[in-house]
């Protein structure tokens, strides 16, 4: 039988290597879209009449901001977390979740902006297509962090401190990993506009 | 994925160390202990990779007798094999998902997801992987993927055919042929799980390795199967992904309209809306997966390799730092050469150049191990289990194989050669026959650590003669085909004037694949009948040196029943010049094994080196 300390210390280890299985998930998420902007970048290439030719709607920058907030959200209720505040933490939870909700309705939205412009997703200058495949793509994480924030909240309410804790800081990276992600999706989508 | 990891770690970890009854359930099925997936990942392999055979048996008869009728086809078949007779379409199909499932299903999930899963936490010293729901997943995905693959062949217009590599446009206009339509998205959809299954697969293995070792094993101390299905996990968590980019703008195109791959098509005399797509560029994110894929494949075989090739030939594996750098090189190298898939795309020149030089290197790192393992076996004490026959086998099929890929990377000489039966013959030694290989030797000779009990020797051997020579004759008379240009996945030789004299050499090929295939009930039935009557195994039955012979042999949850054990050598003491045994297992300290200890066992630890001293001088041992 092993001792008390021997099984925490193993628990320790595991939850560390848990944490890591995250950090390994987002590198591969985002190899996802560095193949996307590869792709991106061949097929502008391939002639003059490829390529945005469009600029962006001002919708984005609204979805920008958005998300730029929540993960503030998020990163208050972490540090409630931490303080053991766990009504401070829920609330802010729920926070970050109606802004999630709100960024998914505005990039929805953008969508149809473009598609009042008559950039649609069919189309034969596929380069407008990757728009709506980047922040679709974008969009299916966004859904799967949801799912994380509501499990966030769930945990707060349900799991020991210690747990709740190591929930919460696999939600906040991951959600954080999904904010910068649409950053660099913008920013290249900008330079290519 | 990361919900998953949340959910779990709190409610189930406390339980390490007691030994408590667990359901039926929980402990066969939906288990999430790393020895059942292994043997789950393992048998179920197995069941592809024998429908995978079987498929090839089919095409291998159709080519070797095209114009003959077997009315037993047809009972089988149906309308696949009207009179006998395999139709085209169909062939087609056999290849395609002959390839993906060996290529997918046996070689990377079954080889990587079961000895990976097997060995990761034995042989670091860890209770398990870092997330065993991480761990069932992968196993599950993958098993609704290998379903989903093999329904494809009960929809009316049969699997997919466009090839494994699928290939816009077949497989992105659903009327272009027969298997573009639902077996295409069939394999679409297979695909994106077995991906899935894959990515948490690896992610969980890289993790666990980095952060679960156990006290003592650093780096540099761990066995070579370790660095191998390390660094497998690391190519497949960077191109995977790739694939999934690549798959989903496919999709797109055949679903939705779109046109990233497709452009000025008239199919069955209907001109295509779509414009401006490349289906090259849909080439360019399959082979940036698809060329790291091939070493996915082939470098968990390696591994296994050295472990089966120094504990059997009695001896250190000859350059232990050599071979991990060469992993390494060849992890690097192997997303840098996808190019030289696409040499006749019309590749400008110069990139052809820069592609053709970077394949070419790899033939370094590649000749280093290659030359490690021969220096390994020279002069060692060797003993022929029937696993080291297969890993001896690796070597063979590596080096037979791999020379005929200096040809095939030089982007002149491709020209000819691509497309053509010299390129089967290529990667069917070097990463097919070479990778099973190193699987069959895993199996052999890891069996009792996984069943408890002893695969019968005889039928071993009988196994690996029966599959070496079937493979050699099998795939050697392909080169000579493809120097004269017969084009691979041609349906019938008999349609060509050129290709007609080939037909007698396609006859000695198929009955070499057909007594090749026959001798797999060997393994089946030795594999499956060992199982529940075996000689039982000893705790360690082939004296080697790995932390998983220490553990009991009657599985536990936790592996070890007390503490782990802790690690103070590196895993190749083998024949150690001083020591009353041939091997020191790594979990032996120094202070155990001091007739035998060098200088430089020590690292520089002066304190050690003094005791050492004292003690040579005290019982008179020289140095």
């Amino acid at each position: 039988m092993l001792d008390i300390q021997a099984q925490t210390d193993e628990k320790l280890v595991q939850r560390k290597a848990q944490k890591f299985n995250l950090w390994l998930g987002m590198l591969g998420m985002f190899m996802m879209f560095a193949a996307l902007s590869s792709g991106f970048i061949v097929y502008t290439a391939s002639g003059v009449d490829k390529g945005i030719k469009t600029l962006l709607p001002d919708t984005f920058v609204y979805s920008t901001i958005v998300i730029v907030v929540s993960s503030l959200t998020i990163f208050l209720a972490h540090k409630a977390a931490k303080n053991g505040d766990s009504s401070k933490q829920k609330l802010l939870l729920m926070v970050t979740f109606v802004l999630g909700i709100v960024f998914f309705a505005l990039q929805v939205h953008a969508w149809n902006v473009l598609t009042e412009r008559g950039v649609y997703f069919v189309n034969n200058n596929a380069s407008q297509s990757f728009i709506y495949i980047f922040t679709g793509m974008h969009l299916a994480h966004i859904i799967a962090g949801l799912i994380v924030l509501i499990g966030a909240i769930i945990g707060a309410n349900k799991l020991s401190k210690d747990g709740n804790l190591f929930r919460m800081d696999l939600a906040s990276i991951f959600w954080h990993f999904l904010d910068l992600l649409w950053i660099y999706i913008y920013v290249f989508l900008l330079l290519n506009q | 994925m990361s919900s998953t990891v949340i959910s779990h770690s709190a409610e189930h970890h406390d339980s390490h160390g007691h030994h408590h009854e667990e359901s039926f359930i929980r402990k066969y099925i939906f288990s999430g202990d790393h020895k059942m997936i292994a043997k789950q990942f393992l048998i179920t392999g197995i069941i592809m990779a024998v429908f995978a055979m079987l498929l090839s048996v089919l095409f291998r008869i159709q080519l070797a007798w095209p114009d003959k009728d077997f009315p037993i086809l047809e009972v089988f078949l149906g309308k696949w094999a009207e009179g006998g007779r395999i139709k085209a379409d169909f062939f087609l199909s056999l290849v395609t998902i002959h390839g993906t499932i060996m290529v997918f299903f046996v070689l990377t999930a079954g080889l990587s997801g079961t000895f990976s899963n097997l060995l990761i936490p034995y042989q670091i010293g860890a209770r398990d992987m870092a997330s065993p729901f991480m761990n069932m997943l992968s196993y599950w995905l993958f098993f609704i993927a290998s379903v989903i693959m093999i329904a494809s062949f009960f929809v009316e217009s049969g699997p997919a055919s466009a090839g494994w590599t699928i290939y816009p446009p077949l497989s992105a206009v659903p009327t272009a042929i027969a298997g573009s339509a639902t077996g295409m998205t069939l394999w679409l959809v297979s695909m994106v799980l077995f991906v899935a299954s894959q990515l948490i697969g690896g992610i969980n293995y890289v993790s666990t390795i980095l952060n679960m070792r156990t006290k003592g094993m650093d780096l540099w101390k761990m066995p070579l199967t370790i660095w191998a299905f390390f660094l497998t996990a690391i190519v497949g968590m960077l191109s995977f992904p790739v694939l999934v980019s690549a798959v989903v703008l496919l999709i797109f195109d055949r679903a939705a309209g779109t046109s990233f791959y497709l452009s000025d098509l008239v199919v069955q005399g209907q001109i295509l809306p779509n414009e401006g797509g490349s289906p090259i560029l849909f080439q360019h994110l399959f082979w940036f997966l698809g060329h790291p894929e091939v070493y996915i494949v082939v470098m968990p075989a390696l591994g296994l390799t050295s472990e089966v090739i120094a504990t059997n030939s009695r001896k250190p594996i000859f350059g232990y730092h050599a071979m991990v750098y060469s992993l390494i090189g060849i992890t690097v190298l192997s997303f840098i050469v996808w190019g030289h898939h696409m040499f006749v795309t019309g590749m400008n020149p110069f990139l052809g150049g820069v592609f053709m030089i970077t394949t070419l290197i790899i033939a370094v790192p590649s000749a280093v191990k290659a030359f490690n393992y021969l220096a390994t076996l020279w002069k060692g004490n060797i003993r022929f289990t029937p696993a080291m026959m297969f890993a001896i086998g690796l070597v063979s099929f590596f080096i037979s194989g791999g020379l005929t890929g200096l040809f095939l990377g030089n982007a002149a000489l491709d020209i000819n050669l691509h497309d053509t039966y010299f390129v089967v013959a290529h990667f069917h030694l070097v990463m097919g026959s070479a990778s099973i290989f190193g699987m069959l030797c895993g199996v052999y000779h890891w069996y009792p650590k996984m069943f408890g009990r002893m695969m019968n020797t005889k039928l071993g051997y009988l196994h690996f003669w029966l599959t070496f020579i079937g493979a050699y004759l099998v795939f050697f008379p392909m080169h000579f085909m493809g120097i004269d240009g017969v084009p691979r996945r041609y349906y019938a030789f008999t349609e060509f004037a050129f290709m007609a004299k080939w037909v007698s050499v396609n006859q000695l090929v198929t009955w070499a694949a057909i007594i090749a295939a026959l001798g797999q009930v060997a393994f089946l039935w030795n594999f499956f009948y060992s199982i529940f009557f075996g000689k039982k195994a000893s705790q360690n039955p082939w004296q080697s040196n790995t932390l998983e012979w220490t553990t009991p042999v009657e599985h536990i949850h936790g592996n070890w029943p007390g503490e782990i054990p802790t690690v103070h050598r590196w895993p190749y003491d083998y024949s150690k010049p001083g020591h009353g045994e041939d091997f020191i297992p790594q979990d032996v300290p120094f202070s155990e094994t001091m007739s035998s200890n060098l200088p430089h066992d020590f690292e520089g630890d002066e304190e050690a080196e003094r005791i050492q001293a004292e003690w040579n001088a005290q019982n008179g041992r020289k140095d």
